[in-house]
């Protein structure tokens, strides 16, 4: 862990830019997190950044507060705070600005085009993420298993994605996996 | 600024169109950073759902129709979706103060949890028990996401094998398994997608 100015402005620097090209949410920026962190500034391994994922989808709040986890990692404190103000201050303004003359557009052919352009990349994106959340979570059979009961309890019932989180954290306790 | 110079056009075809003299009540600062606050802490499992009751349901600071016209702009916009629609509502309703108040409301109680999370990590992630308590989570968590990533793409499933299909094959194999820089991949996929998707208007 280290706060320094550099490194601290190396991950506003990082976030921002990021955040701009989040399109369609928070998680569709997660695999270039892991490529900026994990793979080229080497800041955490694979294994550390699912983790962290993991906590922040356990925990109440956004979603996008994995950036302050994964912040407080790099660079303590002020790398949690430096994290989430750069990942969601660009943003608010860009959504403020917009949202003053969106309406005028509701019906024009760009706007339209635009939206529904953005779906098929949005999709692939968050499938992406999938995958390196994944890859670097499911290293053994247990695993597999937690995944795919998780995945079956979230797309074909209503129960609370918190029971699966419960139970596999039970199941880790109880040194299954 | 305010919200009743601009009413916002309400769509017919919207089920969620509220009734036209629904009475839209105007929060102070403090109520605002409060209310944020507890749907940051009370928000397991997604905070969209929690921000829309509180917003719509409980305070009814905006009607169900304002809620999704928000949202559908912050979903076209890059960025924390909801983040995005917390700061659009707060400087509606209270100017940039507003802004702050929801977002320090919604972020701030997130962030102390996050350090505090983050504390416990670095002090005791190693522990035996605890890395199984980890490994489970993170086993689930890649469950949640695959799951979402499914079910987002369920629209998709409309069009027969296509340019969309393609495009989002392609997003994922470039991103997820070459690892290309994401800012390289957006340059190329999204102007091709919106391409494809500007003849489809033309077929509807």
């Amino acid at each position: 862990m280290k706060s320094d100015p550099a490194t601290l402005a190396a991950l506003f620097l990082q976030f921002a830019t990021l955040s701009l090209f989040a399109i369609g949410g928070a998680s569709t920026a997660v695999p270039e997190m892991h490529r900026q962190t994990v793979e080229i500034a080497e800041w955490l391994t694979d294994r550390q950044f699912s983790e962290l994922f993991a906590m922040a989808q356990a925990a109440p709040g956004p979603n996008v507060m994995f950036v302050a986890l994964l912040g407080h990692f790099i660079a303590g404190v002020p790398g949690a705070v430096v994290a989430t103000v750069a990942m969601c201050g660009p943003t608010c303004f860009l959504a403020y600005a917009v949202s003053r003359v969106f309406d005028r557009f509701r019906a024009a052919r760009w706007r339209i085009a635009i939206q529904a352009g953005l779906v098929p990349v949005t999709v692939g994106l968050i499938a992406a993420s999938a995958l390196i959340i994944a890859r670097a979570a499911d290293h053994d059979v247990a695993g597999f298993a937690i995944t795919a009961a998780t995945f079956a309890l979230v797309y074909w019932t209503r129960i609370s994605p918190l029971v699966a989180f419960a139970a596999a954290a039970l199941f880790g306790l109880g040194g299954f996996v | 600024m305010s919200r009743q110079d601009s009413p916002p056009p309400v769509r017919a075809d919207d089920p969620n169109a509220p009734v036209p003299d629904q009475a839209v009540l105007r929060p102070s600062i403090a109520e605002l950073f409060r209310a944020f606050a507890g749907v940051s802490l009370s928000s397991f499992g997604g905070v969209l759902a929690w921000s829309r009751r509180m917003l719509v349901e409980d305070k009814r600071w905006m009607t169900a129709a304002e809620f999704n016209d928000v949202l559908a702009l912050c979903q076209f916009l890059p960025g924390p979706n909801i983040v995005n629609v917390c700061a659009v509502f707060g400087v509606r309703v209270r100017g940039i103060a507003g802004a702050l108040a929801c977002l320090t409301g919604l972020l701030g109680p997130s962030i102390v949890l996050m350090i505090a999370a983050g504390t416990l990590y670095r002090s005791f992630g190693s522990l035996p028990e605890l890395r199984g308590v980890l490994s489970g989570l993170a086993a689930a968590a890649a469950g949640m996401i695959i799951a979402t990533a499914v079910q987002m793409a369920e629209p998709l499933r409309r069009f027969r094998p296509g340019p969309e299909h393609a495009v989002a094959l392609a997003a994922f194999v470039a991103v997820g398994v070459l690892r290309l820089s994401l800012p390289l991949v957006l340059l190329v996929l999204v102007p091709a997608s919106i391409g494809f998707a500007w003849r489809r208007v033309d077929e509807k």
